[in-house]
């Protein structure tokens, strides 16, 4: 179990370092550098002590449990492949870390670098460690997207953002690919879990699918590793800061992509299918990165399309597919890495030292930095393949994985001369970079005067050659053992033997490395000058600018073609949006219910209903009128449309529900209020509009017309339809069972409100309070229409004193309601658990009661006697509820469950008690703040506009 | 009583849906609240129809469901009463907001040219 809990640790602790590097003061550069280094050490500590574990070809999974309903477990596996991984990622994750404290200057913000490099490397160990395929497409997501903030990381520079966008785009969208393939892996294997996908290697080839898994599944892998014709975003996403290219470019981003070919060769691999695609490709990303490297002038340029090329060596690799190939293929991850690391960094301290980075402006830096140009060189010595460096050895396997393995197709007869080929652009690459940077004449032209870096900045450099030399010189007793637990993860058990020696005598292998290097000699001395002066990169690179296009493809596919679906689909206008939504959701319901069996039997009026009747001739008069009027006499139709609302609430209390009409009549109030504070904003509507009486707007209402009547007969159908059928076994008989024995309460509305279905009621009151911010929001930069700020004419017209004596009577009366509206509010909550009211009933109420407050009287005289702070009310209500939620789990209960039982109190007696209750108040809270916040920030409006309005007119009368 | 309730409903969306079509912000509101009150009554009307039968039950012993009205309805209703209120401000916020930013009530922000 230790063991397990150590593979958690070592992918949770980079993020928590991320978090706390993220906190730290902006220019904390040696904390930043500590803690960084400190979390990499960690990990290769813990990485140290799991390591004999894994020597036999076993592997360590631990499994937390999340959710497994829909098999997504969080299961973590380290077997001897993804820990070999695991120590270039915390390995060169150190050495980078000690190199960026002293590349970046003491301006740059560290703490966003920092944070981010570790939460990289805690996204890549989560890739390289995830036991769950669709975990490991949320790590893969994740790199992604830490990725794309470090190429950003200069984000006031142009091209850094386009760069960090268009890396993102690109290897984001290869994840959405990936995660697709991963979805049909699983369902074919029949688990998301690594292991049972790996074993179910001949059943996922023999699917139908699996040219599809396999398609999609390159396109992830060859976005993420920069293949062509994907290979575009690498260059581009050199505008990050040295570091972030050393740390991406060498061991880990682009390298998962290798990684999840080489995971999966078992699943997926060893059919021609693979063979030809993955490589086809990397053949052709091999050779198309070389020869584009030599004629790149930017030191970093250079190395990005190397980077392409070496990376395009491993695919091509992991597409061969033998073991030998799969075995020199984790040796050449190990061997670029290192190099590649270093040489970036090299490049680095030469852009730090002398200002450029350009070739053309580069020369003999030998002479004034010797150690870091010797260990520039023997890194370039590697990547080219001279004998003694570790390039050498695994670039001569891959020779030899080319010559030696046939299955007679034409790409494979091929291959050993695209590789030898490559090979020779790779060494005159490597070459052009010796001879043109440190070689030649003293440079004239530098923006800063060069010298060796601080020693601690050409450590991690010196290191990193290091180990090139001690792996190319003891290749066997350096990496032998780690390099053979590694392979035996990818390959299998069966893995032949093999032994990494300098000297094999001479055979195909080295014939090829030969030729390749004096090859590459000539290729670079013989054209030198040209291609030194020459124009950047190659001609058929700047004719197929992949770049371009896929600028060009984002245009069309983010701004063309979504203006032009809007200027086709949208609707012209909220009228004609909303008349498509009613005659939509028409045809939706005639479409649904035609075919339902309509001859239903009509039923039979009696004596004892006309009172109903003639309740709804009252109820349905208003409605009309309401819609008669709303136009032209705003107050009328507001009165109607009350008339309506008391209507249903009358029906309410006939049809057996009091806690509606209680709630129906509040509400009712409040709308009410709330409608007559706006309708003093609008516009005045004493003339008819031009216009509204011609032929077009006539037959537009003629239309709208018969729209509503067939809505209206519908909806009459419908209702009918249901009422008369009886009623079936309902989920509400539940409820009657239970409200007492399990929610303590004989109010089964109230109950079900705020005990079996709080969680819903805790939403409801949620949007609520949001809906309540939002008007507020909304109005705190309101500015009326001109002619609206003035008072209305009533006000103006009368008197102030009169209207105060008018009003003298009700407004004394309101005062003194205000009490027993309390009183009334208090009864209503406490009786609510058993009897109809409730948190929302005593909400309304007393919102109403401190509304009638500032009827009654002027706003100042109410806001100097009484604070009320909604805000503070709907804080309180949330928090409320939320507690009283989340205090079930104390008890071990999930949230929201509700305890109920009768308190004894003295004198009173039984009191019924359940901490239902207290949620409760939080409603009540809740709704009190929300509707007193909008109510008060509407009114609020007029003494806010006042004041402003009336200066100008004194203004002109001075004048 | 089922067929009055029937029509109050189908008169109440009916009225709501023309003023819903209609261009003038205001009269879009109270479509909004007509429609409410027809459709809080159908989604009632779910549970059926009682006389006399409020869902309000004795402490303990048996309890017969078929006496009762059901609660759902109830429970569904009271909230969505609650919430209308909530979108009625905040519609006549956006309707005053808009009037005063666009200088006119049509819900597009701009006259129709006749």
């Amino acid at each position: 179990m230790v063991e397990q809990n150590l593979l958690l640790l070592l992918v949770l602790t980079p993020f928590v370092s991320a978090a706390l590097a993220a906190t730290l003061p902006i220019r904390a550069r040696n904390a930043e550098a500590w803690l960084a280094g400190l979390t990499m050490i960690v990990a290769l500590v813990i990485l140290g002590v799991l390591y004999p574990a894994l020597t036999e070809g076993q592997s360590i999974t631990g499994t937390f449990r999340w959710v497994s309903s829909i098999g997504l477990d969080l299961t973590f596996r380290i077997d001897g492949f993804s820990w070999l991984f695991m120590v270039l990622v915390a390995g060169i994750g150190f050495l980078v870390i000690l190199y960026a404290r002293y590349y970046m200057s003491p301006d740059d913000p560290v703490p966003r670098l920092y944070s981010s490099l570790l939460a990289f490397c805690g996204a890549m160990s989560g890739l390289l460690l995830s036991g769950n395929i669709i975990m490991l497409v949320v790590f893969w997501e994740l790199t992604s997207i830490v990725s794309f903030l470090l190429i950003g990381y200069w984000f006031q520079r142009q091209d850094a953002r386009d760069g960090a966008r268009m890396s993102l785009i690109v290897t984001a969208s290869g994840g959405l690919c990936l995660m697709v393939a991963m979805i049909i892996l699983g369902q074919i294997a029949g688990s998301y879990e690594l292991d049972a996908v790996l074993k179910a290697g001949p059943q996922i080839t023999s699917h139908r699918l699996y040219p599809v898994v396999l398609i999609l599944f390159v396109l992830g892998a060859f976005t993420k590793s920069a293949q062509f014709p994907f290979h575009f975003w690498l260059p581009n996403a050199m505008a990050a800061p040295t570091p972030v290219s050393a740390y991406l470019h060498s061991a880990t981003m682009v390298k998962a992509g290798v990684f999840v070919l080489l995971r999966f060769h078992p699943a997926l691999g060893g059919t021609d299918a693979w063979f030809q695609i993955v490589t086809g490709i990397g053949m052709t990303t091999l050779l198309l990165g070389a020869v584009v490297a030599l004629f790149r002038h930017d030191l970093k340029g250079l190395l990005a399309y190397s980077t392409i090329s070496h990376l395009g060596l491993i695919t091509a690799l992991a597409g061969i597919g033998s073991p030998f190939a799969l075995i020199a293929a984790v040796f050449h991850i190990v061997n670029h890495a290192v190099f590649k690391a270093s040489l970036f960094m090299a490049a680095g301290i030469i852009d730090h030292e002398t200002g450029t980075r350009d070739m053309r402006r580069l020369s003999g830096l030998a002479r004034v930095m010797p150690v870091t140009a010797m260990l520039a060189i023997i890194a370039s010595g590697a990547m080219a393949g001279v004998p003694l460096l570790n390039g050498f050895l695994s670039k001569e396997m891959f020779f030899e994985a080319t010559y030696v393995w046939n299955n007679g197709g034409s790409l494979d007869n091929f291959a050993p001369y695209v590789a030898v080929l490559a090979g020779a652009f790779s060494a005159a690459y490597s070459l052009r970079f010796i001879v043109t940077v440190f070689f030649g004449p003293p440079a004239t032209d530098l923006p800063q005067e060069p010298h060796e870096p601080p020693l601690l900045m050409r450590l991690p450099v010196a290191i990193l050659v290091a180990i090139c030399l001690a792996v190319g010189m003891f290749p066997q007793q350096v990496l032998g053992t780690w390099l053979q637990t590694a392979s035996m993860a990818v390959v299998g058990p069966e893995l032949p033997h093999f032994s990494l020696k300098i000297w094999h005598g001479v055979n195909p292998p080295l014939i090829m490395s030969l030729i390749a290097m004096s090859l590459g000699a000539l290729i670079y001395l013989l054209p030198r000058r040209l291609i030194d002066s020459g124009e950047d990169g190659t001609r058929l690179m700047r004719r197929l600018d992949f770049a371009r296009g896929f600028d060009w493809l984002l245009q069309v596919f983010t701004i063309r073609l979504p203006r032009f679906a809007l200027r086709v689909l949208s609707a012209n206008g909220l009228q004609s949006q909303l008349r498509a939504m009613v005659l939509l959701s028409l045809a939706g319901a005639w479409f649904v219910l035609r075919r339902l069996d309509w001859n239903v039997p009509m039923p039979e009026l009696g004596a004892s209903e006309l009172v109903f009747a003639l309740l709804w001739l009252v109820g349905g008069t208003c409605a009309v009128g309401a819609a008669w009027q709303a136009k032209y006499h705003r107050f009328a139709a507001l009165v109607l449309m009350g008339g309506a609302g008391l209507v249903t609430c009358a029906t309410f209390v006939w049809l057996s529900a009091p806690d509606l009409a209680v709630t129906q009549l509040l509400v009712e109030i409040a709308t009410t209020a709330l409608l007559l504070l706006g309708l003093r904003w609008l516009p005045k509507r004493d003339q008819e509009i031009p216009g509204d009486n011609n032929l077009t707007a006539r037959s537009r209402r003629a239309r709208d017309l018969l729209i509503a009547l067939a809505c209206g007969t519908g909806m009459t159908a419908l209702a009918l339809a249901v009422l008369l059928t009886p009623p079936g076994t309902s989920l509400g008989d539940w409820f009657l069972r239970n409200a007492y024995v399990e929610g303590g309460g004989t109010n089964v509305v109230n109950v079900i409100l705020v005990d079996f279905r709080a969680f819903d009621t805790f939403g409801e009151i949620t949007v609520l309070a949001v809906v309540g911010l939002t008007v507020y929001a909304l109005l705190r930069r309101f500015r009326p229409a001109p002619e609206s700020v003035e008072r209305p004419r009533p006000q103006l017209d009368a008197e102030e004193q009169a209207l105060e004596a008018y009003l003298f009577v009700p407004s004394v009366l309101m005062q003194w309601m205000f009490a027993p509206i309390i009183a009334l509010a208090a009864y209503l909550f406490f009786r609510g658990h058993d009897l109809p009211g409730g948190g929302f009933a005593a909400g309304v109420t007393l919102a109403v009661g401190l509304l009638l407050q500032y009827v009654a009287a002027n706003v100042r005289w109410v806001e100097a006697r009484i604070t009320v702070l909604p805000m503070r009310w709907m804080a309180a209500g949330l928090t409320t509820s939320a507690a009283v939620g989340a205090g079930s789990w104390i008890f071990g209960y999930p949230f929201l469950s509700a305890h109920a039982q009768y308190l004894e109190f003295p004198v009173i007696g039984k009191v019924p008690f359940s901490t239902a209750m207290l949620f409760d108040f939080g409603v009540f809270s809740t709704v009190l703040g929300a509707i007193v916040l909008m109510l008060i920030a509407i009114a609020h409006q007029s003494l806010r506009v006042a004041p402003r309005a009336r200066a100008p007119e004194t203004d002109e009368e001075t004048r | 009583m089922e067929l009055i309730l029937a029509l109050a409903i189908g008169i109440l969306v009916g009225s709501g849906v023309w003023l819903l079509l209609r261009p003038r912000s205001y009269q879009v509101i109270i479509g909004l609240c007509l429609l409410a009150y027809g459709v809080n009554l159908f989604i009632f009307a779910m549970g059926r129809l009682y006389v006399g039968a409020a869902p309000i039950m004795p402490k303990g012993g048996f309890v017969d469901p078929t006496a009762y009205a059901d609660p759902v309805p109830q429970a569904l209703v009271l909230t969505a009463i609650v919430i209308s209120f909530a979108t009625t401000a905040l519609f006549l916020v956006l309707m005053i907001a808009s009037r005063g930013a666009t200088g006119t009530d049509h819900v597009d922000g701009r006259e129709r040219h006749p």
